[in-house]
């Protein structure tokens, strides 16, 4: 879950702010760029925004008693490269922070950086690292599913322990702490997230081949084969 | 072929379900008061942070709250739905745009190029 509305210092926020703009302005030109470049791939942007406009709004029970809700953000990332993600997920945080309570908008700014971008940058980098090894394809979208969604709630307990570290043990303390609601609570949504992506990424081999080969997703010579 | 694709479909899915129905049945012996059972990270990190640092003061408070759980409950569903409308649509309209493309005997790989939106390919 999202840092609380008002739960960072002033000077946080401002810093998170700072960090993320430019991610933001860089994906929304980029999700521009993408829709106007190559006109049929708008449809799969749609359900890569929609994919983690869903996930970020279901919340899930999990192992240490507490619930939390997926992110979602894989999916893009892999479809699309981080950069989109960091616009997409600015749409559903402000999305949440307005009308739900959910989040904040002091807040967004830190909250971009660890669902739209450090996110994002993490899946990215196990899927490039699982096609490079030369993984199944599954295991690879698995593994940027559910680190995409993992890495998020560790960056957040980062950032929760930069601004409040803990008074005995610091800044490591604190973050122990953190991660031990926000990380652990989330090993299970992440491994289930991983799944579903497993699941939405066959579907859209079926449905999306053409597209996923011009986006680079897919090998060329394999959609011949497998077709 | 077909058939081990549907079975992998169905282990899949059944995976997804256990992982839940375990979380579940792990997470409900925490807690001694089943009315805090499962409460949302985001809070518990919140009261984390007021009772590390008792001066703390949340310097800013959303413009809108939700009045009660059911009405937030509702919009978080309202995201969920639309979200879901949009995916439902996009994965939709692609399956279309393949039969399309089967019907007007275009080679597979041209991608989309039969739809009206795409003005290059």
């Amino acid at each position: 879950m999202h840092i609380a509305e008002g739960f960072l210092p002033a000077t946080h926020c401002i810093a998170w702010y700072a960090v993320s703009t430019p991610f933001i302005v860089h994906g929304a030109r980029r999700v521009i760029e993408e829709s106007k470049e190559h006109p049929e791939s708008r449809l799969l942007l749609a359900a890569a925004g929609a994919f983690t406009f869903v996930l970020s709004s279901i919340k899930l029970p999990s192992v240490t008693g507490s619930s939390s809700h997926p992110t979602g953000t894989g999916l893009g990332a892999v479809l699309f490269r981080p950069p989109v993600m960091a616009f997409l997920a600015t749409i559903v945080l402000i999305f949440q922070a307005l009308l739900l309570a959910h989040g904040g908008i002091t807040t967004l700014g830190a909250n971009v950086f660890s669902m739209g971008i450090a996110g994002p940058w993490v899946g990215y980098g196990a899927w490039l690292l699982g096609s490079r090894l030369g993984w199944h394809r599954n295991v690879s979208v698995f593994l940027a599913l559910a680190l995409a969604d993992l890495s998020t709630y560790c960056v957040t307990s980062v950032q929760l322990g930069l601004a409040f570290p803990d008074p005995v043990s610091g800044f490591a303390g604190s973050v122990a702490k953190f991660l031990s609601v926000f990380a652990i609570t989330q090993i299970p949504l992440a491994i289930a997230e991983g799944i579903l992506g497993v699941l939405v990424f066959r579907l859209l081999a079926d449905v999306a081949r053409p597209e996923l080969v011009k986006l680079g997703v897919l090998p060329a010579a394999k959609a011949e084969a497998v077709a | 072929m077909m058939k081990r694709k549907t079975l992998v479909t169905l282990s899949l899915v059944v995976a997804l379900v256990a992982i839940f129905v375990i979380s579940f049945a792990l997470g409900s012996r925490h807690g001694d008061n089943p009315e805090e059972r499962f409460g949302g990270t985001d809070s518990i990190a919140t009261t984390q942070i007021q009772e590390s640092n008792p001066d703390y003061k949340p310097w800013f408070s959303p413009f809108f709250e939700p009045a009660s759980g059911e009405i937030e409950s509702g919009l978080f569903s309202l995201q969920a739905g639309l979200g879901g409308s949009l995916l439902g649509f996009a994965i939709g309209a692609l399956w279309g745009r393949r039969r399309a493309e089967q019907a007007l005997g275009v080679p597979a790989g041209s991608g989309g190029t039969v739809t009206p939106s795409s003005q290059n390919s």
